[in-house]
């Protein structure tokens, strides 16, 4: 969707402010590490994966996307997935007491500390073998599409329309406009680059190039 | 460090209304089985305390130390980072950007917050961002001096834009004048924001080791 998360290129935000490396903490406040943990430990679940969870997040109300903090958006995004999933109810979010049964199978997956300290640290992979051919190799030159898909895509609309060369075929991966839907499939990524003149025209950084990893289905072949 | 031990803010102020509703879940879920105290505190003691930008700053000096596992580390970087025990979410698919004289890289999640959790932690509020994410792939040189950085035009300025889930991590340029130091030492050189492309590692004078 074209939503306000496209941020790449947008103008009229204002300087960066850094907090100091050296002064900055992990979490600014305890209820953010809270929010972060019980996000982490709830998606282990497997009622929901990664796509799915930056959907739910585009899809907040664009000023609230901008004010909140980023932990808040991410309170709420988990609110959002609970409650559609069923692992709790409208009703219970408001009395905040238990008053409904957990959907059968989960509490097997539920994730215990043994499982949190073991290494590697909860990963997940993304590889997802195709039959598919790759429609394209290192060198060529590729447009990306200039699509505009109501749900979830990691197309951004900085490089639609753009024409760059591609650097790295990183195999098949999940595929996130249709994993955001709930469908698992592996579709070919690569690593494009776009010249910063390609982009921003006139406006651009001198000398610089800008690589994006997009998947076959945005991409054309270009001349 | 137990979520019991934070004693940073001021306990006369009337907690939030997002503390409240955060608690409020928390118990909620905790009262259905479907989070493990235990493992919520374990999982949030891993990013406070020993996840963060020390796996990364080891990984750099090795490699600034050991021009094989350099190699090894730029054509093989999973591999090569899987061998320090630096693997995780968020690291399962990792490329290693060399900066040198000719080339600078800097790394960017303009859609959301990627960022390689096993080698970095967790992103600093500025890496996730609205000017953050806007600015640097129109403008990075414009966003370098904002850390105070000045990247020549000759320069060749590469920026990475995770867009999948692939993870970069620059490699910053080994400083001058660091010849035959240890990994430790050269550890000190390393900061987060050069592992992202911000800026570029600390000079040796700025340690005060040489």
């Amino acid at each position: 969707m074209n939503g306000v998360h496209d941020l790449g290129g947008m103008q009229g935000f204002g300087p960066v402010k850094p907090e100091p490396e050296s002064e900055e903490p992990v979490f600014h406040a305890e209820w953010e590490s809270r929010v972060y943990g019980i996000t982490r430990l709830m998606g282990r679940l497997g009622l929901w994966n990664l796509d799915k969870s930056r959907y739910n997040r585009e899809q907040l109300p664009p000023a609230d996307y901008l004010s909140y903090t980023y932990y808040e958006s991410w309170f709420a995004g988990l609110l959002k997935q609970l409650v559609n999933s069923g692992l709790i109810s409208e009703e219970e979010l408001q009395t905040g007491r238990a008053s409904s049964p957990v959907p059968e199978g989960i509490m097997e997956r539920v994730v215990n500390a043994e499982q949190v300290r073991a290494v590697p640290i909860m990963t997940t992979s993304y590889v997802r073998p195709t039959p598919a051919e790759p429609r394209f190799s290192p060198g060529d030159r590729v447009r990306a599409l200039n699509r505009h898909p109501r749900g979830h895509t990691r197309e951004p609309r900085y490089v639609r329309g753009h024409i760059g060369t591609v650097r790295e075929h990183y195999g098949s991966q999940v595929y996130p406009d249709l994993s955001a839907e709930g469908v698992d499939e592996g579709h070919h990524l690569y690593s494009v680059g776009f010249d910063a003149s390609e982009l921003w025209g006139e406006s651009a950084d001198a000398n610089s190039v800008v690589y994006v990893d997009l998947w076959e289905d945005y991409l054309e072949p270009a001349p | 460090m137990s979520h019991h031990d934070h004693h940073d803010h001021d306990h006369t102020e009337p907690p939030s209304d997002i503390e409240l509703r955060v608690k409020a879940l928390e118990s909620l879920l905790v009262e259905k089985r479907l989070v493990d105290p235990e493992a919520l505190d374990a999982l949030i003691d891993l990013y406070e305390d020993k996840i963060g930008p020390s796996n990364g700053k080891h990984v750099v000096a090795h490699a600034w130390a050991d021009e094989e596992f350099k190699r090894w580390l730029l054509d093989d970087p999973n591999a090569a980072i899987a061998s320090m025990g630096y693997v995780g979410s968020q690291g399962e698919q990792v490329r290693v950007v060399e900066n040198t004289d000719d080339v600078h890289n800097l790394v960017v999640c303009t859609l959301c917050s990627c960022y390689p959790w096993p080698l970095l932690g967790l992103p600093p509020v500025w890496y996730k961002s609205a000017p953050y994410r806007a600015q640097a792939v129109a403008d990075p040189r414009g966003v370098m001096r904002q850390f105070g950085s000045e990247m020549p035009e000759e320069k060749e300025v590469r920026v990475w834009d995770s867009t999948s889930e692939m993870r970069y991590l620059v490699l910053p340029q080994r400083p001058a004048g660091t010849e035959g130091w240890s990994v430790e030492q050269l550890m000190e050189l390393v900061t987060r924001n050069s592992m992202v492309g911000v800026e570029e590692a600390r000079l040796p004078a700025a340690v005060g080791t040489a």
